[in-house]
């Protein structure tokens, strides 16, 4: 099918360059042809970008957003004291709650029924809530405070479109009558949805408390695991890049090493999960589900990557440049540091960057290491101890959601990928401003 | 006997002897590239290498100042001494000796750096300079030898890539005797650049055989014989002929210089 099939002695055509012959036309077909495969595959790869993402974003953005109970709560010193002398204190509170909830909606002309348990089945445990404002704030009694109380995850559900009055079953989580609440607290005016900070600062929650859960702690396991990794992997990558590059001999030796460094890049990831449960945590006696063990698995994994990108970045260095600098009696080191080094340098970031993206992403090697699972700690207490106490991963963390029963984490799940992707996604525009930045002609 | 030697063949002074090579041979792995050669450079002399294609010329310049250390399949043998000091010797660093023989490459390659950063960055690795006045002093003197000066006075901090060819060229050479060399290797330096810029080039070789011993290696021997007093033809690995570049233009020995220089092979 080639041109070069085409019989020797094809006739030559006409010798206007007016008509077009036989073999012109075929060669013409078969470029376009191709010209629309390639269309039509980066169509497809289009296409699938554009679902993924609607699918991503439509999914996700519930978890962006809570229901609050907004009301306008005032307590005397009087009820306070009160409240403060009785046995069950928490109790008190919610009964004073209700009350002025009642003359809220009272207020408004809705007619609503509902008592502590409704209440706390909607609201959670809102005495407990108010006790704890008020003993922290004394100076706050005897005048009107603005409470947003977060709904429970079902009620946040019900107001999504996720829960249905006619799919429940009444439970000790929710009833029928509790959404007739909702929708007598919706006519009232006091239900508001607004931006749920709590998902993007907060820690992970209780497997029944989906409505608590948020991300912000494995966002900064991730953050000290790439830490460890950036400190790591660069300066080992780099160093035996310029190495094997610039100053070993090329024998059979070498051969091997750079064979075996491509076939690192290919291993399984949960492959080196094992070896760091093996090495780190059961040898060298490392803390388990620490960010520190995580990063020091992740180096190995993306070691290969920077290697190979780097090696890639000094190779497209022009020899001209070294012989240059050989030539005006610079040392071996002194071409490669003061010359090679800077010229390959966006490609060495471009791929150590693409390096930290893939190991952002990673879970399989996590989960061997234990940086998975119901992270009760929330925040390390410092930076140093943000190494080695116990916290989880933001991939590790939509692993977990996914997990769980309660479908409120199936959106918490989605948004935690959102949040993942905009971190890869700032990640690589930072690659990209790089490579900008340091590109130079020559 | 070295000497006695280099007076028997070429008939010179001894003491104008600035490279004195005897029996060089170079390999490219199995490859013999360069058999046999003897030859005397004269100091304060432009002596031009010229030869077809392939006929390891260039090869036998890069080895005057070692660049073929660099080639890791590239093995020289034979002896080559500068100043009658063996150049192979183990003792021998060959980033000294590069500071000393300095070379200028057929393609112009300038940093990726500003115009003075080029012409100052040998004196800077080899410590010549103990300020910045004296570092400004070497770059100007380097660049008015390089006649380029009057046309980068007022940008040294402009991008020296950003030169036309003969003035990256010649910014190059700049950079080559900014550490006072004493011999300048040329490896054909005018075969990507325009005839302007190559007279240019050309009358700069003469002004630059004043201070150095200049060997160039040139495809034109027009070239050869307008810049060069000594001519060395290379044919297939072998130093066919060596001498007064008018003897060797007007009255070739070998049959082969012969043909070559009036366009029969090459």
């Amino acid at each position: 099918m080639t041109d070069t099939s085409l019989p020797q002695n094809a006739p030559r055509g006409s010798n206007s360059i007016l008509a077009t012959d036989a073999r012109t036309k075929k060669r013409n077909a078969a470029e376009k042809r191709f010209r629309a495969l390639g269309m039509g595959a980066i169509g497809i790869g289009l296409f699938f970008l554009i679902v993924l993402f609607t699918t991503i974003i439509r999914s996700g953005a519930p978890a962006f957003t809570r229901t609050v109970v907004d009301v306008q709560f005032t307590l005397t010193q009087a009820q306070y004291d009160e409240a403060e002398g009785t046995l069950f204190k928490t109790a008190a509170y919610a009964d004073l709650f209700i009350a002025q909830l009642g003359e809220i909606l009272a207020e408004q002309d809705v007619a609503a029924d509902f008592d502590a348990e409704s209440i706390e089945r909607t609201l959670g445990k809102v005495g407990g809530t108010l006790r704890e404002f008020y003993r922290a704030n004394e100076d706050q009694l005897d005048q009107p405070v603005n409470f947003s109380l977060a709904t429970s995850s079902r009620v946040d559900g019900y107001l999504k479109g996720r829960v249905t009055l006619e799919g429940i079953e009444d439970s000790r989580f929710l009833m029928a009558s509790d959404l007739d609440l909702v929708d007598e607290l919706q006519a009232a005016g006091v239900i508001k949805s607004e931006f749920n900070w709590p998902f993007i600062t907060g820690a992970d929650s209780g497997v029944d408390n989906p409505g608590g859960a948020g991300i912000g702690a494995s966002v900064v396991g991730s953050f000290f695991m790439m830490l460890v990794v950036l400190a790591l992997a660069l300066p080992i990558g780099v160093a035996a890049s310029i190495y094997l590059e610039e100053f070993a001999v090329q024998n059979r030796f070498t051969d091997l090493i750079e064979v075996n460094i491509s076939n690192l890049a290919a291993v399984p990831s949960i492959v080196f999960g094992i070896l760091g449960l093996a090495v780190f945590i059961q040898f060298a006696g490392l803390p388990q589900s620490a960010p520190l063990v995580g990063g020091l698995v992740l180096t190995l994994m993306t070691l290969p990557t920077i290697i190979i990108s780097t090696r890639a970045a000094l190779k497209a260095v022009p020899p001209s440049i070294r012989e240059a600098a050989l030539g005006v009696g610079a040392s071996k080191m002194q071409t490669v540091f003061h010359h090679v080094l800077p010229l390959a340098m966006p490609g060495i970031l471009t791929g150590t960057i693409i390096g930290l993206a893939q190991a952002l992403g990673e879970t399989a090697p996590l989960l061997l290491i234990g940086m998975v699972g119901f992270v009760a700690r929330g925040y390390p207490d410092g930076f140093l101890t943000g190494f080695t106490e116990a916290n989880s991963a933001m991939p590790a963390q939509i692993y977990t959601w996914a997990a769980r029963a309660d479908a409120a984490f199936y959106d918490k799940a989605w948004g935690g990928i959102i949040i993942l992707l905009i971190f890869l996604m700032f990640m690589n525009i930072l690659a990209v401003i790089l490579r900008r930045r340091f590109e130079r002609r020559w | 006997m070295m000497k006695d030697n280099a007076d028997e063949r070429i008939g010179v002074d001894a003491m104008d002897i600035k490279f004195a090579a005897k029996d060089v041979q170079v390999y490219y792995a199995d490859n013999h590239a360069i058999k046999d050669v003897s030859v005397d450079i004269l100091d304060k002399t432009v002596t031009a290498f010229i030869g077809p294609s392939g006929c390891g010329k260039s090869t036998f310049l890069r080895s005057l100042n070692r660049m073929n250390d660099t080639i890791p399949i590239c093995r020289v043998e034979g002896d080559i001494r500068l100043d009658g000091q063996d150049i192979n010797a183990p003792e021998v660093d060959p980033v000294q000796l590069r500071a000393k023989v300095g070379m200028v490459f057929q393609k112009p390659n300038p940093f990726p750096k500003s115009i003075y950063d080029n012409v100052a960055y040998g004196p800077r690795i080899h410590g010549l300079a103990r300020g910045k006045a004296e570092l400004d002093e070497i770059v100007e003197k380097s660049l008015r030898r390089a006649a380029i000066w009057d046309e980068v006075k007022d940008r040294l901090d402009a991008a020296g890539t950003g030169l036309s060819g003969g003035q990256q060229q010649r910014l190059c050479i700049a950079r080559a005797v900014a550490t006072e060399p004493e011999v300048l290797l040329m490896d054909e330096p005018c075969s990507a650049l325009d005839p302007i810029a190559t007279a240019q080039v050309e009358e700069l070789i003469d002004e630059l055989r004043q201070s150095y011993s200049v060997i160039i290696v040139t495809h034109s021997m027009q070239q050869a014989a307008r810049v060069s007093q000594k001519t060395a033809f290379f044919h297939l690995g072998n130093l066919v002929e060596y001498g007064d570049t008018t003897d060797i233009f007007t009255n070739p020995r070998d049959t082969r210089t012969e043909s070559y220089i009036t366009g029969r092979i090459g």
